[in-house]
């Protein structure tokens, strides 16, 4: 555990605030005031995400060598936080990228990070990261998507074939980090599994050419998290050369599983930032609509009933914040962060959804119009609940991690 | 051509303005932040920059204020001004307008600029004057409420905003330029350039490396003198009409402004 401060959590540098101070007036007046239209139309936000790729904002985490900021995770979340209070199909945008600039950062080859980093710092080329399977979703070891060495090929060639679910970006991205099994006969299966560096045509359906195979079905239709498409895969005969395995055929070959496993706990505090900054705008949207809309004689933030709300909602917000930039904070200062990183993912989605709930009941029947903002977010907030591991599995993992470190 | 911008540390928009009644001036705590109005002039100065019509070398951003507004200046920087000059000085404190702006023309003297360009007005002081005194300190002309610029060598062609409409205006350079915030959206400080901010040049300047005459500054010098402060009187709460029935409703108020001998 680190020693740190309940203040050091909290405070920023003089960059962290003036970058904050930036990205919150870009959602000011940039994100939040064109979310309802791309929402409602479920079309990429392309102007925004252009302004974003000027801004740096694919490249926060990238080191400057390779065109990047080289800044920490706790300022990413930072960044993230700000970002989803304005709309968290835009942190979508750059979440699955920051997951796949990390695992080419900690595991790629040099040979990797000098061809794919310097377009990823500016946006040119945009990532995603894939595990889940039609069949499959928490538990990654039984994954089916294969990849076999072709024979005799020159330059060595893998064969992928089999279905991926729930893509983020898969239809825009130009590379997707992918795990699949090269193993079947591993025990434990986990050891069996190779994470491969698709790459492919971004925007493109039916992938033609060297990366035929590759196959990109419309995009899903969702409840909210709109504007982003999430996406199922299809390999059928794609070849990806091997030179493309994570870390390289021989250090990368059968070591995918616990490459994206740490990429997921990044994946957490992540998320975790997304739930913190859709609560703060629900709780945003609470406090103004009930200081405006009266019943009774009075104002409703005058009812204790709805200041209870409030209350709750703020504490839960604030909680969350903490667990959060102390999972970062852990994480940058290169300690142990995966029980953080895990609690801090469950408490801030769960108050993601029960901040959203709470704005909405505020609101009363015209939360439940499509004239009101908490609308969006009621359809949002509950994708938390369910991406990069479920509130379930976060409270398996933390039971065993806890078990496990303080085991009599 | 070099331009100098203009900028002030002030308050944050989100904190409520208050005056210290045992100074008399502004307190000053909580956050503060770049004053909005400036980022339209720091904007125009790079938007003639990018423009191309005329080869600017530089453009400077210039401050008066207290060590705090050192953030106002990297701000600006990571707006694109290329260096910052920050005048500070215990003997400045307390300046009036015209002292104000005494001090900032004697900094202004030593960077001879082509163009100085400023917001409309301060977020916190709201003055709108400081240009004027500025351009009468530094005899040029001056132009107020400037929301569209042209500029070639030697003159520009401005158009103001007046009460009337619009007033399009022919000014010789050098000039002192107080834009509108109608004039330009300001763009956002990417993340390289804030993270950038520190490295540009930074000059910390005291009265003396001017030659500011102290005894023209601060409190001391200022020819205003602040007496004593009332909180303005809370407004009466109004007549609130229900519209039940519009009808209903329009009787009702014409017979209130009736009554008052309005219509």
């Amino acid at each position: 555990m680190a020693t740190a401060t309940p203040d050091t959590y909290t405070e920023k540098t003089d960059e962290q605030k003036a970058i904050i101070e930036m990205v919150r007036q870009f959602a000011d007046e940039q994100i939040i005031p064109n979310a309802e239209h791309y929402d409602h139309e479920d079309e990429f936000p392309e102007p925004i995400v252009e302004q974003m790729r000027e801004l740096g904002l694919f490249g926060v985490t990238i080191p400057e060598e390779y065109g990047g900021m080289g800044l920490d995770l706790t300022t990413y979340v930072m960044i993230v936080e700000e970002l989803s209070r304005g709309w968290i199909s835009i942190s979508g945008i750059i979440n699955t990228h920051f997951i796949g600039s990390y695992l080419l950062m900690k595991f790629g080859t040099d040979e990797q990070k000098q061809r794919w980093l310097p377009r990823m710092a500016t946006g040119e080329i945009r990532a995603a990261f894939s595990l889940s399977e039609p069949e499959v979703g928490s538990d990654v070891q039984a994954i089916k998507t294969s990849a076999k060495k072709v024979d005799d090929s020159e330059p060595a060639m893998y064969e992928i074939n089999g279905q991926k679910m729930w893509v983020t970006n898969g239809l825009m991205s130009g590379l997707v980090f992918v795990l699949v099994k090269t193993d079947p006969d591993a025990d434990p299966r986990h050891r069996g599994m190779t994470c491969f560096v698709a790459e492919k045509e971004p925007g493109v359906g039916e992938n033609t050419g060297e990366y035929a195979g590759f196959t990109v079905p419309p995009k899903l239709k969702k409840m909210g998290y709109k504007g982003v498409e999430s996406t199922e895969l299809v390999f059928d005969g794609y070849r990806c050369p091997a030179e493309n395995v994570l870390g390289g055929e021989q250090a990368g070959l059968n070591k995918g599983f616990a490459q994206m496993m740490d990429a997921l706990e990044v994946g957490r505090a992540n998320v975790a930032a997304r739930g913190v900054g859709i609560a703060q705008r629900a709780l945003e949207l609470a406090l103004r609509y009930s200081q405006e809309r009266k019943t009774f004689g009075k104002p409703i933030a005058e009812h204790q009933a709805i200041q209870f709300k409030l209350a709750d909602m703020a504490t839960q917000i604030e909680a969350a914040r903490l667990l959060t930039l102390k999972s970062a904070r852990l994480k940058d200062a290169g300690e142990r962060s995966d029980l953080e990183a895990g609690m801090a993912k469950l408490f801030a989605s769960e108050a993601g959804r029960f901040c959203v709930e709470e704005s909405f009941r505020i609101h009363g029947g015209y939360g439940y119009s499509k004239e009101y903002e908490i609308e969006r977010l009621y359809r949002d907030a509950p994708l938390l609940l369910i991406g990069e591991g479920t509130s379930e599995i976060q409270r398996m993992v933390i039971g065993k991690k806890l078990l496990s470190r303080h085991k009599i | 051509m070099k331009i100098c911008v203009l900028v002030k540390e002030v308050p944050d928009a989100a904190v409520e303005k208050r005056i210290d009644p045992s100074t008399g001036r502004m307190d000053r705590s909580g956050e503060r932040n770049l004053n909005p109005y400036d980022t339209h002039a720091i904007e125009a100065a790079m938007q003639i920059k990018e423009g191309g019509a005329v080869e600017v070398d530089e453009i400077v951003a210039v401050t008066m204020g207290p060590a705090s507004a050192v953030r106002a200046l990297h701000k600006a920087v990571s707006l694109g001004a290329d260096r910052s000059v920050h005048l500070s000085d215990d003997a400045l404190a307390g300046s009036d307008v015209a002292a104000t702006g005494y001090a900032l023309a004697q900094t202004l003297e030593r960077e001879s600029p082509d163009l100085v360009l400023l917001g409309q007005q301060s977020d916190d002081g709201e003055c709108y004057t400081i240009g004027a005194v500025l351009a009468d300190h530094l005899r040029m002309p001056s132009l107020t409420q400037v929301i569209k610029m042209d500029v070639v060598e030697g003159k520009l062609t401005c158009e103001r905003q007046a009460e009337y409409g619009y007033d399009t205006v022919e000014i010789r350079t050098p000039a002192v330029i107080s834009v509108g915030d109608a004039i330009n959206e300001p763009r956002y400080p990417s993340l390289k350039a804030i993270m950038g901010a520190k490295k540009k040049p930074l000059e910390a300047l005291g009265a003396g490396d001017v030659g500011v005459d102290i005894s023209k500054v601060g409190a001391e010098g200022s020819q205003v003198d602040c007496g004593t402060f009332k909180a303005p009187p809370a407004k009466q709460a109004g007549t609130i009409i229900e519209d039940e029935d519009t009808i209903e409703t329009v009787g009702k108020i014409v017979a209130w402004l009736d009554e008052r001998k309005l219509i």
